[in-house]
């Protein structure tokens, strides 16, 4: 028999349809992935099996747990089900925890509702199960809290809460999305061993294909709260049938097509960082010593010429962040010299306006990168307070409006129109036109396609290397996705504690890595096409 | 929860305040007594300073709606009356505390961790320090009590709470992208201010303002009960209340009726706040903005 049974869910909120017609089952000691991009239903359909669903929803069909059906239980019925046969993992562990309480004590919680077991057999328990998911005792007692660990460590202990009572079926929403690589990595690689321990059966959810690749027996890939395929992993991936997989596939894997680069040697480079040093002040021991200082930039120095794409990769914390809003002169350094076409951007005033003027920044989130109270035409006219008197006015400036909104491929007539009528893929189009507006010759993309679905990132990629052959303009890409990076780069710097430690051209640097830490990231980055020849070997 | 699943809304704001119970129910309330004090201005039933011993101390009738006082004035009228005196000393120290307040905390929040965030914040806590009450007798007891006075001591207990409740929110602001694009646009910290962190945080300012509001009238109302406030012959709700704490047991509605004036005022513009709040709780924005 099958551990869990989903069959016709249907789901209705307030009569808006969410889920139609969802059918698919999960095995003992199986990996399910459901892909999807956000609103294909994917989230709702965990949350419908644990019975966790906002208020006014309807569902009909029939989720079966081992034979039983949850959908007609009670409330009552659910709590000793949830946490019990059913454990869950969430996307964020930096709020899946409660920070008061110790990271024993909130395993041993769930221990001790369910079992009704005392404190002590709850918090032997509690000791077991973080063993089992890599925290050892010696590392890690009971009694340290959240905000001793890092990111995957703190996921490790929601690992821990999800399992510690041996569930039937586990599921993990986005789980490794909030993480670095290589920590992803470690998890999927530390769930896939729980599910084959335990014999309980894995449903991770993802919107990354990449991701379940490695670890999933089978697929179940959704679209507008339908499953659009399913089937075994390998065989899906291979042989896929509905046009959106397929899209879905090309669009993970999507390189956009760029124009052979020409460099133009000599001239002044387009941006110039000579051994840049930012500190931050630590904490002040005692009253007499000198405050500690954390170096986050410790010595970079790079050039990028015009028309030259660059990235920069590293994992959080790396100072990857912060030297971007140095070289943005939003803070001070504390030694070396940035220079944004010939202009110096470390002064003790500040940078002029001239230098200002010659780079622009796009951000990641594309939901909070604008004033929710302005209307386009003034959310991208912005930049023009860095040309002064200069500024265009009238028709001019309406041309200029029109302009750099065509240039992403809007209509100018969006101009009137508020932020929030546009998806978020259309606003991340509207901060590369705010960007675009002054002609700078150099833009800094912070992470800027990391919050999109994966068919809008490969849109927005075609387009920022559309514009880059159109404008010769420069980019310095930061990011954490190496994949992206690959695509859309030059050259790569690879950031470490502070330092950059490996630069090149970018499918040099990929394809032979020469530092250690390359070589790392490299590795835990998931591949899909890599992932399925090692599988395939494995079957035949 | 459900509410950010409902389509968008297309109606104004003041649509969508009178959706909330609480709203419509306290501005009802503060509008009566706002049309009250208009009203007074051109028409009150009788003279609200005119005495007549014979009337004195009469219950409640058609001639007199509310009763008369211990000198037979009038409490309907003196009611009316003192609404002005009431609603106007609140909302000139309401805004005096916004007009000083909200820009030391902008500007405390635009120079975050600096020395002049720390003199405006300590600055602050001195004020905070004092029991308010206390200050105002002691400001009203050295130049003399008249209402002018009462607006500057309750005005000066207003500024902290604007001060750190800009800051609190500018702070939070502070670290948005789009701040973020606004400063690599080379706009400074008072265009920025001004520009994107006021506008965004005044919602939370007018919930603010309407609380402090009914504060500032529960405030008049003690300071002229200990005889600080608006002078005599002016009516004023605390010294009607205190004129008929001697007369309590020979003409209850003395007391009674300025009383429940005060009460309905205070509860009213706290209705309005609440309803104010839930209408501008960020969940609940998200399906708007």
């Amino acid at each position: 028999m099958t551990l869990l049974q989903i069959d016709k869910l249907t789901l209705d909120i307030l009569g808006l349809k969410i889920l139609s017609d969802v059918r698919f089952e999960v095995d003992r000691g199986e990996v399910v992935g459901v892909i999807g991009e956000s609103g294909s239903g994917k989230s709702m359909t965990a949350l419908s099996i644990m019975q966790l669903l906002p208020h006014g929803t309807s569902v009909t069909g029939s989720i079966r747990l081992d034979g039983e059906e949850l959908l007609t239980k009670t409330e009552k019925q659910m709590c000793s089900i949830r946490g019990a046969d059913v454990g869950m993992v969430f996307q964020e562990p930096m709020t899946a925890l409660n920070p008061v309480k110790t990271i024993g004590d909130q395993v041993a919680e769930t221990v001790m509702v369910h079992r009704g077991a005392n404190r002590a057999e709850a918090l032997s328990i509690a000791r077991d199960t973080l063993n089992r998911v890599g925290l050892p005792e010696e590392r890690f007692p009971l009694s340290r809290y959240p905000h001793e660990l890092s990111g995957g460590q703190r996921q490790r202990v929601v690992i821990a809460m999800a399992i510690a009572l041996r569930p039937k079926l586990l599921i993990a929403d986005e789980p490794t999305t909030a993480l670095d690589v290589t920590t992803q990595a470690q998890i999927l690689s530390l769930m896939k061993k729980l599910v084959d321990e335990d014999g309980m059966g894995l449903i991770l959810i993802t919107h990354d294909l990449a991701v379940v690749a490695d670890i999933a027996d089978r697929i179940v890939i959704m679209k507008s709260g339908e499953v659009v395929e399913a089937g075994p992993a390998v065989q899906i991936f291979r042989a896929m049938q509905h046009p959106y997989s397929k899209a879905l596939m090309a669009a993970t894997s999507h390189h956009p097509v760029r124009k052979a680069h020409r460099m133009a040697p000599d001239t002044v480079p387009v941006l110039e960082v000579k051994s840049v040093v930012r500190e931050y002040a630590l904490p002040r021991r005692s009253l007499f010593t000198r405050p500690g200082a954390f170096r986050a930039v410790n010595d970079v120095s790079f050039k990028i010429h015009k028309g030259e794409n660059v990235g920069l990769v590293g994992e959080s914390g790396c100072g990857k962040s912060t030297l971007t809003r140095a070289i943005l002169a939003l803070e001070a350094t504390q030694g070396g010299e940035i220079r944004v076409g010939g202009e110096p951007v470390t002064t003790k005033a500040g940078a002029s306006l001239a230098a200002r003027r010659k780079m622009q920044v796009v951000f990641q989130d594309p939901y909070g990168s604008f004033n929710p109270r302005h209307k386009v035409r003034r959310l991208v006219t912005e930049p023009f307070h860095l040309m002064g008197r200069d500024a265009p006015a009238g028709s001019a400036l309406d041309a200029r409006i029109a302009e750099a909104l065509e240039n992403v491929g809007l209509s100018p007539r969006d101009a009137d129109k508020y932020i929030h009528e546009f998806s978020g893929g259309q606003r991340q189009r509207v901060a590369i036109a705010r960007a675009l507006i002054t002609h700078p010759s150099l833009i800094v993309l912070d992470e800027a396609v990391s919050a999109l679905d994966v068919s809008i990132r490969a849109q927005i990629l075609d387009l920022l290397a559309d514009l880059s052959d159109r404008l010769d303009l420069s980019y310095l890409f930061i990011s954490h996705d190496l994949s992206v990076v690959r695509a859309i780069t030059d050259r790569v710097m690879v950031m470490k504690a502070g330092q950059i430690v490996e630069t090149g051209e970018t499918e040099a640097v990929f394809s032979n890595p020469q530092h250690e830490y390359t070589r790392q990231l490299l590795a835990a980055t998931p591949d899909l096409e890599a992932a399925l020849k090692r599988r395939e070997i494995v079957t035949a | 929860m459900s509410v950010g699943f409902l389509p968008e809304r297309k109606r104004g704001l003041w649509a969508a305040a009178f959706q909330s119970k609480s709203f419509a129910l306290g501005f009802a309330v503060t509008a009566i007594f706002i049309l009250a004090a208009l009203l007074s201005f051109v028409w009150t039933p009788y003279d609200a300073t005119a005495l007549s011993v014979a009337e004195k101390l009469k219950g409640p009738s058609t001639v007199h709606w509310f009763g008369t006082d211990h000198f037979g004035r009038d409490i309907f009228s003196m009611i009316m009356v003192g609404a002005r005196t009431s609603i106007a000393v609140a909302f000139v120290a309401v805004g005096i505390g916004m007009a000083a307040g909200v820009p030391l905390g902008l500007w405390a929040a635009a120079k975050q961790g600096s020395l002049v965030d720390e003199v405006i914040m300590r600055a602050n806590d001195l004020v905070f320090a004092f029991p308010a009450l206390l200050i105002a007798i002691l400001i009203t007891a050295v130049f003399g009590p008249s209402a002018i006075n009462a607006i500057i001591a309750i005005g000066i207990f207003n500024i902290p709470v604007f001060a750190r409740l800009a800051r609190g929110a500018a702070l939070t602001l502070w670290t948005r992208e789009y701040i973020f694009a606004a400063r690599v646009a080379g706009k400074g910290a008072l265009r920025i201010s001004a520009e994107h962190i006021l506008p965004n945080i005044l919602n939370l300012l007018i919930v603010q303002g309407t609380i402090q509001f009914s504060l500032g009238i529960l405030a008049d109302a003690a300071l002229s009960y200990v005889g600080l406030g608006a002078q005599p012959p002016t009516p004023s709700w605390g010294r009607m209340l205190s004129d008929a704490q001697t007369m309590i047991s020979l003409a209850p509605h003395m007391a009674l009726f300025p009383g429940a004036a005060i009460v309905l005022t205070v509860l009213g513009l706290n209705l309005m706040g609440d309803g104010l709040r839930d209408i501008f709780d960020p969940k609940l924005q998200r399906s708007r903005t």
